[in-house]
């Protein structure tokens, strides 16, 4: 268990849904939900979920900590956004998921298998390291992301297309030497720290 | 009134009519065989023209029967409002033209359906009189409130307001009712957000400098007798001490009682003093101010509190409440906000299966209860155990279906009201039915108004002991007439509702009393004068009348013969259709008016293949539906020949067994939906004609006829289509079965 996680189980102790107010994105939106399961209902995805929103919304009035922060429900989400253009109660439904999400993965208690959230590891490390996506480098550890030899399987299936891409000068090979960056690197990993101490003093007061 | 029936029939010959009638045939028709003295026909009789001949007819010629030839009777009502004189419609434009096809074929039916509505209406008319008022009762302006809380005051006020002095009788010592006790109540305008001052206090100052408004505190009333326009009440105190009063009307406001949560022990109710009602949180809030509210177990400062939403109501078990309270639920958001308020941090969590906040505002409300932190929670809670300082709470939670267990400092049920609307005059055995009038009147102190009418002492109650008001058509209009039930002793509801009830059932109040003066009839026959008498020589006794009135208008008189009380009545004849030897009668609709129109129908011979089918139509809503049908395009058998009738109750079974007799194939009688849901507009009639109609199988029988000729139908306003395919169907089975052999 993460030391955040800890702080937090003991600074909102029972109350679950004051811990989600003050640190989730859009979080003091979840008492105004009145559970008409208007947002399951119309999520595409709804059937495939652990538990639809308005189940996790009840979880978290019903103090349910653990069930909620280590569902791999919110991660299910596409921001397709029908949730938010139904709910009347108007809540930003995707929005919460997102931060439900983002607040889990912060306490350690995201579930570790969940694709979605792995490839969210997979694009930020990208990301963060040069400032720019490195399409080439990307996909392949999304084909590797399973392993070696899900990783050719899925290389050879994909062979026809990815040389069409070279072909068309929509890949290039190169990229896997390093590839392209942003142009003051060093001041864009600034940024990223001194965003991240903002982040930090946020979720410690 | 002339003292010589003249009658006058005009006949349009505007909308079509002149062109698809020879209404040369229907004026001959209607001097020789309706012994029409005088017969016009107009080419646009509804115009100034043809108004204004009719009326020059009458003021010059003597005419006093009038019979218009032209459209529905629904119609066109404005242009042939002839004052003092008889009238009768026949329906020559939605009856015959529009229901049938323009063809060659059909024109000579046609014309016989025509010919015999001409037919009919003359002979209704001859047979009707002129009616006039009573006079039984002059104008009483007064208005007695029985009850003295919300709804009781505002009635008052708004009487008063309106020029009408009111005398409210307040069973208790003070005036306010159950809102009295609340700290705070619902809010009823924007933004919805805060419970507001209950306006108890303003509403008793206002009564207090108004002259017009009596109150009588520790009183009831023993008893009630008369009329609307001359009611007399006997106001009672708890000492003993009697005024006598006369009133106009009565409006009974006498609210409810708070369903008894002794009866729900899985609740720990009763055994621990920290699971209270509503009512009594309240008590709690105000006794501690604007400080923090306590446990009355402990004197612990409340941290958390947990309300039982639907306890002991909404519930199919035996002793609970079947229906909604429709207030609990706002009433626990105000007073988890009230308790927020007071202790901070109070943890507030509101147990709901269906959270349901009335009115304009009640979204805003439950809204503002989430803003504030109120916790909603959907469960469903099975018991409440006290353990060592705290109570422990089990519910099931019905979106997560699962089973959980809350530990809370104090537990509010919910519990709901139960109407205060007095004795049940349905159970016979009790001792307040039937005064015998040769007896001294008992006062019943569980009766709410002591009337000494025949038929209970109380308003008839509809279904879970709510004063039966017909909720759809005419709210607050009770079964009894000048009786006007306003708040929960009517239906479920909260202040806000109480409020607007009590308003609405005051300006019905007010207009009750006035028809009462001037001897009209109120809804929903409002401006009627006419009224049912009775030839003694001929009455049996048998009381049938005053058992079956919906709305006990008639009483026993010392020598046991029926009382009718006009400002009582509603007009809808239920007492004509029930007598057996038929001898009440209203001047303008009597068992003769009818009966002389079912047989004034030309009957063709056996051979001639042209049946007759008689339709008796409610004319609240068979015979508009019929109409509409008409309107629609629809059409229907040329054989039918609808007769009017102002509710399926005033049918006597003579008509009946006349028409069968007179060589009638077929009888359709068309009235209102009849049961619990009732849509009648005389609440009893369509049903007391259901059963009437139930046994003319053995009148069938003795003529030997099949059973189907004869059907009672439940129709709609909006059933025309229904309306027709009956009709036609009825056709079809005549056809099957044969002609009738009663045609001579």
């Amino acid at each position: 268990m993460s030391d955040l996680n800890t702080a937090m189980v003991e600074k909102y102790r029972s109350n679950f849904l004051k811990e989600v107010e003050a640190n989730v994105e859009e979080g003091d939106w979840v008492k105004m939900c009145m559970q008409c399961g208007v947002c399951s209902g119309s999520c595409p995805l709804g059937n495939a979920w652990e538990h639809p929103p308005q189940e996790i919304f009840m979880m978290i009035r019903a103090g349910k900590r653990d069930e909620v922060l280590s569902s791999s429900s919110m991660w299910m989400c596409t921001s397709c956004y029908n949730c938010i253009v139904r709910c009347p109660r108007e809540l930003p439904i995707t929005h919460i998921m997102h931060g439900l999400a983002h607040y889990a993965k912060r306490l350690g208690l995201s579930p570790k298998e969940q694709p979605t959230a792995k490839f969210a590891q997979l694009f930020w490390d990208n990301l963060s390291k040069d400032g720019r996506v490195n399409e080439l480098k990307l996909g392949l550890a999304l084909y590797f992301m399973n392993g070696f030899g899900e990783g050719i399987k899925t290389s050879l299936k994909m062979k026809d297309i990815g040389l069409g891409m070279v072909k068309t000068k929509r890949m290039n090979v190169m990229e896997i030497l390093g590839g392209h960056s942003v142009k003051d690197k060093s001041g864009f990993h600034a940024m990223l720290k001194k965003a991240a101490e903002i982040e930090e003093a946020k979720i410690q007061k | 009134m002339a003292d010589e029936k003249k009658i006058g029939c005009y006949i349009c010959k505007g909308c079509g009519l002149g062109e698809r009638l020879d209404t040369d045939e229907l004026e001959t028709i209607a001097t020789r065989e309706g012994k029409a003295n005088v017969v016009k026909q107009h080419d646009f009789l509804c115009n100034a023209d043809g108004v204004k001949m009719i009326q020059d007819d009458i003021d010059n010629d003597g005419v006093n029967h009038i019979v218009i030839g032209a459209c529905s009777r629904r119609s066109k009502a404005e242009a042939f409002n002839f004052q003092n004189v008889a009238i009768s419609r026949a329906n020559l434009r939605e009856g015959v033209i529009w229901i049938r096809p323009d063809e060659p074929d059909a024109q000579e039916t046609t014309q016989e359906m025509a010919a015999d509505y001409i037919r009919m209406a003359c002979a209704e008319t001859k047979f009707q009189n002129i009616p006039a008022a009573s006079g039984q009762q002059g104008l009483n302006k007064k208005l007695l409130v029985v009850g003295g809380g919300i709804a009781g005051m505002t009635s008052a006020i708004e009487a008063s307001k309106a020029g009408y002095p009111a005398t409210i009788v307040e069973k208790t010592g003070k005036l306010g009712g159950a809102m009295a006790d609340m700290v705070a109540r619902i809010p009823n305008r924007s933004p919805y957000a805060d419970p507001m001052d209950t306006g108890v206090a303003a509403m008793i100052a206002a009564i207090e400098a108004d002259s017009n408004i009596t109150v009588h505190l520790n009183s009831t009333v023993t008893k009630t007798s008369g009329a609307p326009g001359r009611f007399s009440a006997d106001i009672t105190t708890e000492s003993g001490a009697t005024t006598t009063d006369n009133f106009g009307a009565i409006v009974q406001a006498s609210g409810f009682t708070d369903y008894d949560a002794n009866q729900l022990p899985e609740f720990a109710y009763g055994k621990t003093p920290d699971v209270v009602t509503q009512r009594e949180l309240e008590a709690m809030i105000k006794e501690a101010g604007d400080g923090p509210v306590k446990r009355k177990s402990d004197g612990k400062v409340i941290a958390s509190a947990l309300f039982v939403q639907c306890a002991g109501q909404r519930s199919d078990k035996e002793g609970h409440l079947s229906y909604c309270s429709g207030f609990c639920c706002s009433a626990s958001i105000k007073e988890a906000m009230l308790l927020k308020d007071r202790n901070a941090d109070c943890d507030t969590i509101i147990c709901f299966d269906d959270l349901r906040t009335p009115g304009a505002g009640g979204e805003d409300f439950y809204r503002s209860g989430q803003k504030k932190g109120v916790t909603f929670t959907k469960s469903k809670v099975s018991e409440v155990v006290p353990a060592n300082g705290s109570l422990t709470v089990k519910m099931h939670d019905l979106i997560l279906n699962d089973d959980v267990e809350a530990s809370v400092d104090l537990v509010v049920l919910a519990t709901g009201l139960i109407a205060n609307s007095g004795v049940d005059i349905d159970d016979k055995s009790a001792e307040n039915v039937a005064q015998d009038p040769t007896q001294e009147y008992k006062v019943n102190v569980d009766s709410i108004l002591n009337l000494t009418y025949r038929q209970g002492r109380d308003l008839p109650k509809l279904t879970e002991n709510f004063a039966d008001s017909h909720f759809i058509c005419f709210p607050y209009e009770t079964r009894r007439t000048g009786i006007y039930a306003a708040g929960p002793v009517r239906r479920p509801m909260d202040a806000a509702q109480a409020i607007e009830d009590a308003t609405g059932a005051t300006m019905k109040a007010i207009q009750s009393l006035e028809h009462a003066a001037t001897g009209e009839a109120v809804l929903p026959r409002p401006g009627d004068l006419s009224f049912p008498t009775f030839r003694k020589e001929g009455c049996t006794q048998c009381k049938r009348c005053t058992v079956e009135c919906p709305f006990g208008a008639i009483d026993e008189d010392e020598q046991r013969y029926p009382q009718y009380n006009e400002s009582r009545c509603r007009r809808c004849g239920t007492c004509m259709g029930a007598c057996p030897v038929r001898i009440i009668s209203f001047e303008n609709y009597s068992v003769e008016t009818v009966g002389q129109q079912i047989k004034a129908a030309d009957m063709p011979e056996e051979f001639d293949e042209k049946p007759r089918i008689l339709v008796l139509a409610c004319e609240n809503d068979a015979y508009p539906a019929l109409d509409m049908a008409a309107m629609n395009g629809m059409q229907y058998s040329a054989f039918a020949r609808v007769v009017p009738v102002r509710c399926l109750g005033s049918v006597n079974t003579i008509w009946v067994s006349d028409a069968l007799n007179g060589g009638y194939d077929g009888i359709i009688l068309m009235g209102c939906r009849q049961d619990e849901n009732y849509q009648c507009h005389f609440v009893k009639g369509s049903e007391m004609a259901h059963t009437r109609m139930s046994k003319i199988a053995d009148t069938l029988q003795t003529l030997s006829l099949e059973e189907e000729r004869v059907a009672t139908y439940e129709i709609a306003i909006t059933d025309s289509a229904r309306t027709v395919q009956i009709i036609n169907e009825m056709e079809e089975t005549i056809q099957k079965i044969g002609m009738s052999p009663f045609k001579f």
